[in-house]
């Protein structure tokens, strides 16, 4: 398959191959990284995740219209405004379910699956209801549309880049978050060891509901994110639901940084393969190499070191 | 000695919801019923088969799968393929471009039957497909798991992406699979048109009986050592394990037998339906299959049949006249069952219902005493 090709055009594949892998790995890391605070540290099993991305989509294309409407002249700036908002709405709606629901299933980590998809399904048909089963586009200002070509052969979409100066951000923002901070520091020592935890005054109730609802606002800024690179649909979130589960678990459940280099290892296999075989056949292959290698090695590519 | 092992595999109340199942299913429904709804309950019950593997599974042995689909695929498009194969005689076929292959192969510009379609030209050879194929595969992916001790939410997460790649992989490669369509225009058995009313009859009697015979088997497991065991190993494992028990041969054992049920419920699905379709496989669908279960109280095997009529009957109901209540419906189901009902229909049975009928059995019993 590769003789078809000279070096130059080879190297040149490999590069935009390589830097559309970039994008995707962007990507599964915003979605990955609320789920790898839900389900890795918390462990609980949220299949309604990708309904709280596409909330997070939808607030920002309310957002972009509210600014074409009302405010154009400050439409150039409004994604990041947009960004803030998705943030909130999907960190308040976590509250509400974590409230409502989460709480009383910690112990019943298969039930949360169960309630939670339920969850999802009851989004979806209130977003249909609310938006219409059409999927909507949002508007991005001029300067964040067109390509920089780099070489000749070799062209960076400016999309792209924004998206992943956002993912760096956030990735480094959440974990600075988690490793210093005091509302940080809690949410760790009560995943650790919860009883402890409370016994030298920390408020678990507070801080599991925090920490879900923090999972769930990443989330959100993930959807909003999206939108720079696709249209959003009321089912979209279940699309990606598989792909970020097997994300968080082909890190190690509990560790960021294993997250991370799952992200980035799926996201590659999967655009470089992409080119040269059918888009679907590389996202089986990608997806079966995943699994055997966590049959071989079942706590993922970094696992934390705990006493059991 | 016989009779007192017999009469431990039936505690009374066992034997009488077999006996009501029974009526309801090969009386009560037939009558009721036109031959259209009584194809679609036939239709509602093939999902029981599932629902009964993944009570024996999840219920007892705490084994959660949510790529229960994958096996009732695999039942379904072994059936599929045979029938197909056997509509597509090369004078049946005359007007493609290569008689003789199913016509989606056709439209896909493939010129000879792929290998893996060849075998399923014999029947004898489809029939120990659906029961040996879901066998082979739930063992692979059991040992694969239970030998290296991934368990619970790994284990649900696994087979849920397990599920995804069969979907894709069937999508994709539409000249070798049918695609998205999914094996269609399904015609005769063995030369005997199963589109009719009357075989469709035929068709409800048999899968009605099989899934009695299906509730037999797995009584008879719940009620036997492994039963017990698969139980045990749900609450505490380790200690099931230092009893010097293999815990995990035992858990793949109970994840093919899960498997083998819900393929022959596949199988059932296209010869009364007509068709197997990428659509019964995914998450969606595998996903639902748990529902039904956990409706019907994932530790009791009649419920299982109970909720996957009830859920999949409300589904039809629902979605032909209020498309859009369907999905609140079904999600509050989920949650609801989840926090007011943990143990579904089959709790609520015996917290209201039981004691009831218990009284009324124990005062027979009395009377025909004292005659």
């Amino acid at each position: 398959m590769f003789a078809d090709y000279t070096w130059a055009e080879l190297g040149s594949i490999f590069a935009m191959q390589g830097f559309s892998g970039l994008i995707l790995f962007a990507v599964l890391l915003l979605m990955a990284l609320g789920l790898a605070i839900i389900f890795g540290q918390m462990g609980v099993i949220n299949m309604a995740h990708g309904e709280f991305m596409i909330l997070g989509a939808y607030i920002t294309y309310l957002t972009s219209n509210l600014f074409a409407d009302f405010l154009p002249s400050l439409f150039d700036i409004y994604f990041f405004i947009a960004m803030i908002f998705a943030f909130i709405g999907t960190f308040l709606l976590g509250m509400l379910v974590e409230w409502s629901l989460i709480r009383h299933l910690y112990k019943r980590p298969l039930d949360t699956l169960l309630a939670t998809w339920g969850l999802s399904l009851i989004l979806q048909q209130l977003y249909r209801t609310v938006f219409g089963p059409r999927e909507v586009g949002v508007s991005l200002p001029d300067w964040m549309m067109g390509s920089y070509a780099l070489t000749d052969t070799i062209e960076i979409p400016i999309n792209g880049i924004i998206v992943m100066v956002i993912t760096f951000v956030i990735t480094v923002g959440v974990f600075l978050f988690l490793q210093k901070s005091r509302k940080g520091k809690q949410a760790r020592a009560v995943v650790q060891n919860r009883a402890m935890a409370g016994a030298v005054g920390i408020n678990t109730a507070k801080v599991d509901r925090f920490t879900f609802a923090l999972g769930c606002g990443i989330a959100g800024i993930a959807g909003a994110t999206f939108t720079m690179i696709g249209s959003t649909g009321p089912t979209s979130g279940q699309l990606y639901i598989v792909d970020t589960f097997l994300v968080v678990v082909f890190g190690g459940a509990a560790s960021l940084l294993g997250t991370i280099a799952s992200a980035f290892s799926i996201a590659q296999a999967q655009s470089i393969m992409e080119f040269f075989l059918s888009g679907s056949m590389a996202k089986v292959l990608t997806l079966l190499a995943v699994i055997v290698i966590l049959m071989l090695r079942p706590q993922g590519l970094f696992s934390l070191k705990v006493r059991k | 000695m016989l009779q007192s092992k017999f009469k431990s595999l039936t505690p009374r109340n066992d034997v009488l919801s077999f006996v009501v199942l029974a009526v309801l299913l090969l009386v009560l429904l037939p009558l009721l019923f036109d031959i259209f709804r009584l194809n679609l309950i036939g239709k509602y019950l093939t999902f029981a088969f599932v629902a009964i593997g993944l009570v024996l599974s999840w219920g007892l042995g705490g084994i959660l799968s949510l790529g229960q689909g994958i096996f009732f695929g695999i039942g379904g498009y072994a059936m599929a393929m045979f029938l197909k194969l056997e509509a597509s005689t090369p004078e049946n076929t005359a007007i493609q471009s290569t008689p003789g292959i199913p016509d989606f192969m056709d439209w896909n510009q493939l010129t000879a039957l792929p290998w893996f379609w060849e075998p399923f030209h014999s029947f004898g050879f489809t029939l120990v497909a659906i029961i040996v194929l879901p066998a082979i595969f739930a063992y692979i992916i059991g040992a694969a798991m239970f030998k290296r001790r991934v368990g619970g939410v790994y284990f649900a997460i696994i087979t849920q992406a397990i599920a995804a790649i069969l979907t894709i992989l069937i999508i994709g490669q539409q000249g070798y699979t049918g695609g998205v369509n999914g094996i269609t225009d399904l015609r005769t058995l063995l030369g005997w048109d199963i589109r009719t009313d009357s075989a469709k009859y035929i068709l409800y009697f048999v899968n009605a009986i099989l899934l009695l015979a299906v509730l037999v088997a797995a009584q008879y497991i719940r009620k036997s050592k492994l039963g017990r065991l698969l139980v045990a190993m749900r609450d505490s494992e380790d200690r099931v394990r230092f009893s010097g028990y293999d815990v995990d041969n035992y858990k793949i054992f109970i994840f093919c037998i899960a498997g083998i049920f819900s393929s022959i419920g596949g199988a059932m699905f296209t010869l009364q339906v007509g068709f197997m379709s990428p659509s019964l496989i995914g998450i969606v669908p595998s996903i639902e299959m748990v529902i039904f279960a956990a409706v019907g109280g994932n530790l009791s095997i009649f419920g299982a049949v109970y909720g996957a009529l009830i859920v999949n009957w409300a589904k039809t109901i629902l979605s032909e006249s209020y498309p859009e209540v369907w999905l609140f419906a079904m999600g509050a189901l989920f949650i609801a069952v989840v926090l007011a009902f943990p143990k579904g229909l089959a709790g609520l049975y015996e917290t209201y219902l039981q004691p009831k009928v218990d009284k009324l059995l124990d005062k027979k019993l009395k009377k025909d005493k004292a005659e």
